[in-house]
């Protein structure tokens, strides 16, 4: 069972490692991701990252791309955070962790995790601007592509264009 | 069909645009789909048409699950339009 937690606090790398790892001899690799808040947007200096989620769908959609990981790689423990709310540059946004007996299956989950959360968890990010503006992150087409490669088709994606004449 | 009222949720740039968070509607007879609900809502107010002009990449969710423009509503639906999610 995955632990699935959507906070405004910073979280413990090494005490959310322990909480997967403890106690147990079966795990023979974790793969660990920690996104955290670039300095600078297309070249542009930051001061901060605002962090908007659709309470309720966030926690589901995250529990639902988890539970794909455990099925698919045969897990052992799995662990998806991400913060909300202001972070300034340097701060941790999101960590992913996926522990199996062997590395490939640790390496391999850890980037389908992040690649599909970044694609398929309800999640904004607003940037705030040295210069005082700010502006909504765009959907990058590298992330679809990126999430695109474990296939899965479209089911549970958010990537439907609903206005005519819609980009997407 | 649907005539009893829908919950409406709006994030990022479509909250700002329409000026609230959510709210409940009752739509008029005929707005039985996203894609039927979509175009009531852009004629509702400047805030809505900027929100839901068309070429813009707006989704949806309906009852917390992506939804398309053909996924039926029903009385007591949460239905929720955002941007294309950037998270991670």
């Amino acid at each position: 069972m995955a632990t699935v937690r959507v906070q405004q606090a910073d979280f413990d790398i090494g005490a959310e490692v322990a909480a997967v790892t403890a106690g147990r001899t079966d795990i023979g690799g974790t793969g660990c991701f920690i996104g955290t808040v670039r300095e600078t947007a297309d070249g542009r200096p930051i001061t901060a990252m605002t962090l908007e989620h659709y309470p309720g769908m966030t926690e589901r959609a995250m529990a639902a791309i988890a539970e794909q990981a455990e099925a698919r790689w045969s897990l052992l423990g799995c662990t998806l955070i991400h913060r909300v709310g202001r972070l300034t540059p340097g701060a941790n946004i999101v960590l992913v962790l996926a522990a199996a007996p062997h590395r490939q299956a640790a390496l391999e989950a850890t980037a389908f995790l992040i690649d599909w959360l970044k694609t398929r968890a309800p999640f904004w990010k607003k940037e705030h601007f040295a210069d005082g503006a700010e502006a909504w992150v765009a959907a990058r087409v590298e992330d679809d592509a990126a999430a695109a490669r474990w296939g899965g088709g479209t089911a549970g994606r958010d990537r439907r264009t609903m206005a005519p004449g819609g980009s997407g | 069909m649907t005539a009893a009222p829908l919950h409406l949720l709006y994030f990022a740039w479509l909250r700002e645009r329409v000026g609230m968070r959510e709210e409940t509607v009752q739509p008029p007879a005929g707005v039985a789909t996203v894609g039927t609900l979509l175009e009531w809502l852009r004629g509702r107010g400047p805030g809505f048409a900027a929100a839901f002009a068309p070429g813009l990449p707006v989704r949806c969710a309906v009852n917390q699950e992506f939804a398309g423009p053909e996924t039926p509503i029903a009385p007591g639906d949460e239905v929720a339009f955002f941007p294309p999610v950037t998270g991670g």
